[in-house]
């Protein structure tokens, strides 16, 4: 099956139609930026705004935005990158006004080890920075079993509760897919500064879920 | 490098970020190591699982929404 055909305005590389059309107010091309991106959009206004209704309302200026804005886009960036920052510079405004939003790197920045140090031996034992007990290996079909509806609300929960310069990168990079240069546009944060936290991030997660698949057995 | 030092290089490794000398010390230690192996195995699933969280439809009412505002837009 076939995932882009070729009629596929969001295919790659057919950006400048896309953009073209919706100048032209095609209303194929803008439902399925619509079908494409709403989801995501919801999902990144939620990292600064305190209710999925106010997320969903930050995501409908957006797209208001984007069309009155559309004849003046230039194709410096990607549409994508273009999107997604409208959208976080709006949902920070109105977190702000909510008071959910922290200013960017003012906590949870401190150092914060990958995995619990008690896990490794220390100095002294036979193999000091070694696994006391290494990590065992997710078995049976892992993919399966972290996609089930427990899990991912795991995940999101551990998401949720991260600070939100690592909540917003781990959201942008590995649930939205962007590149590193991608995000950086979106989020202003130097690839360096992203890579830190996006570890964090990830450590988190991942701990969150050798706990429970621990647990699980 | 020990595995207290390797997992704290996995994103730098899985973005190609690391030097050319750190990255043959990662892979040594992980051509020696079981328990660090099924460490970077358990986080390429993770990224993997992130990776499909974002597959999420749009509620009918929000697109039939946006679709009446972008006819608005069009007439204005």
């Amino acid at each position: 099956m076939d995932l882009h055909p070729p009629s596929d305005p969001l295919a790659e590389g057919r950006e400048e139609e896309l953009v073209a059309a919706l100048k032209a107010g095609d209303e194929a091309a803008f439902a399925a930026l619509v079908d494409r991106y709403q989801a995501s959009l919801v999902r990144l206004a939620r990292m600064y705004v305190r209710d999925r209704t106010t997320a969903e309302e930050v995501a409908q200026e957006t797209w208001l935005a984007v069309l009155n804005g559309i004849d003046r886009f230039e194709g410096r960036s990607s549409l994508k990158t273009w999107l997604f920052r409208i959208l976080v510079n709006r949902a920070k405004t109105r977190g702000q006004r909510e008071a959910r939003s922290v200013p960017f790197s003012s906590i949870g920045d401190g150092d914060e080890p990958a995995v619990d140090p008690e896990r490794f031996q220390g100095e002294g034992e036979p193999h000091p920075g070694g696994w006391r007990q290494p990590p065992a290996r997710w078995d049976g079909d892992p993919e399966e079993r972290l996609l089930a509806g427990e899990t991912r609300a795991l995940i999101l929960d551990t998401i949720e509760q991260l600070p939100p310069n690592q909540r917003a990168v781990i959201t942008l990079r590995d649930i939205e897919g962007l590149s590193s240069e991608e995000a950086r546009n979106v989020l202003d944060v130097s690839e360096t500064n992203q890579r830190v936290l996006l570890h964090r991030a990830r450590s988190k997660v991942r701990r969150a879920l050798e706990a429970y698949l621990g647990e699980a057995k | 490098m020990s595995c207290k030092e390797l997992v704290e290089l996995v994103t730098d490794y899985l973005e190609g970020s690391l030097s050319w000398r750190q990255r043959r010390r990662f892979e040594k230690h992980l051509s020696l190591c079981h328990g660090c192996v099924a460490y970077v195995e358990q986080f390429r699933l993770t990224l993997r699982t992130l990776g499909r969280l974002g597959e999420e439809d749009v509620s009918p009412a929000a697109r039939a929404e946006l679709l009446a505002a972008f006819r608005d837009w069009k007439r204005a």
